[in-house]
């Protein structure tokens, strides 16, 4: 994805200054390698400050709810999507938004590289030609193919491409077509309920509650999130493993049918908890039940807010 | 998610529908019943060291 950087630079640049736009959201490099952070823009000089590579892995989606100003954003294939999903939502209008669409091979996930250089302080960052990229640090160097670090979502990824735009980058890239986006649930699926509820109770045992996968999330929107509710108090606010189970369950129903698996969730928790093994059962759920995936038109309503006289339970009919 | 097979029911029933609710409510608290105590999602006393 090299030279995406010049070219959203040129496209915010111009749409602020001519003023089609108030604001233009993307990304900029972090404070450290491998972290890049939102941005939003307001003056056409400061275009510089945009970034593209990699390491762009949270959600951009998250900075549009119910704003009233004109906004330029840079979308890959689920950050268009989770857009789309605002729209049919009504967080936010299309004619509010100029999207300028990137085809994504890809991001890396930190923790991977990081293991592969003996969990040394990677110092820099640095793309390079062929899908590859270079980190350094005190006494390393080593150059990694970008296909052998991909994040999890993104290496089951069959969206790559922007499906909502007003213009591209670059030209699209090639979509993955053999890839099994759920062999892992199907291996929790066989499991025995004992089993299932030991592998579920054991990758949240490390949750801080610190609400990180919530906050990244750009379907977590709501104004009082039913965890920070004192009154009910739907959950407990300790670390107990039944309160920390009862949140991480509802905040992966409130995300059925409307998750495009973005992965921004697992990228930031702090303690590594594959997050989006939670989600990835109900989007399999979706699929497989009322053949949805999340995000793709602005023209179908969400199934979970629609009755159709083929619904797949005999209760409804 | 591996909650006891039995304990979680689902079931549409309309509100002019009293008498299949009474029943779906029986026959649940009767199968819920027959299971025994929960062995998950109990949260525990705080223990005082």
């Amino acid at each position: 994805m090299q030279g995406y950087t010049d070219k959203i630079r040129e496209i915010a640049g111009k749409l602020l200054e001519e003023g089609k736009v108030d604001v233009f959201i993307g990304y900029k490099e972090g404070s450290v390698p491998m972290v890049n952070e939102p941005v939003i823009i307001r003056e056409s000089k400061k275009a510089d400050l945009l970034f593209w590579d990699v390491n762009c892995s949270l959600n951009l989606c998250n900075y549009i709810t119910k704003r009233t100003d004109n906004i330029g954003i840079v979308a890959s294939g689920c950050n268009s999507r989770s857009i789309v999903t605002h729209i049919v939502e009504n967080q936010i209008k299309r004619g509010q938004l100029y999207i300028v669409g990137i085809p994504c091979t890809g991001m890396i996930d930190h923790r991977a590289v990081q293991t592969a250089v003996g969990d040394k302080e990677i110092l820099e960052f640095e793309e390079l030609e062929g899908d590859k990229f270079k980190v350094k640090g005190e006494g390393f160097e080593k150059t990694l193919q970008n296909s052998e670090f991909l994040r999890s979502n993104c290496a089951v990824c069959t969206h790559r491409n922007p499906v909502i735009y007003d213009e591209m980058v670059a030209e699209p890239v090639e979509e993955q077509s053999d890839v099994e986006a759920y062999k892992d649930v199907e291996e929790i699926e066989a499991m025995d309920p004992d089993k299932r509820w030991e592998f579920f109770s054991s990758i949240i045992s490390s949750c801080i509650r610190c609400y990180a996968c919530r906050n990244a999330c750009p379907l977590c929107y709501c104004p009082v999130c039913f965890v920070d509710e004192s009154r009910p108090q739907w959950v407990g606010k300790s670390i107990d493993p039944t309160d920390t189970m009862t949140f991480h369950l509802l905040r992966a129903y409130h995300c059925a049918g409307r998750c495009t698996d973005c992965g921004a969730c697992e990228r930031v928790c702090p303690v590594g908890i594959p997050v989006r093994q939670f989600t990835k059962k109900l989007n399999k759920d979706m699929e497989s039940l009322f053949s949805w995936e999340a995000g793709l038109s602005l023209d179908q309503r969400p199934p979970l807010d629609v009755y159709r006289p083929d619904d797949y339970n005999d209760f409804i009919r | 998610m591996g909650i006891e097979p039995g304990r979680l029911q689902f079931s549409w029933v309309s509100s002019a529908e009293a008498g299949k609710f009474v029943e779906v409510a029986r026959e649940v608290a009767g199968e819920v019943e027959a299971l025994g105590p929960v062995k998950r999602f109990v949260k525990g006393r705080a223990e005082v060291v």
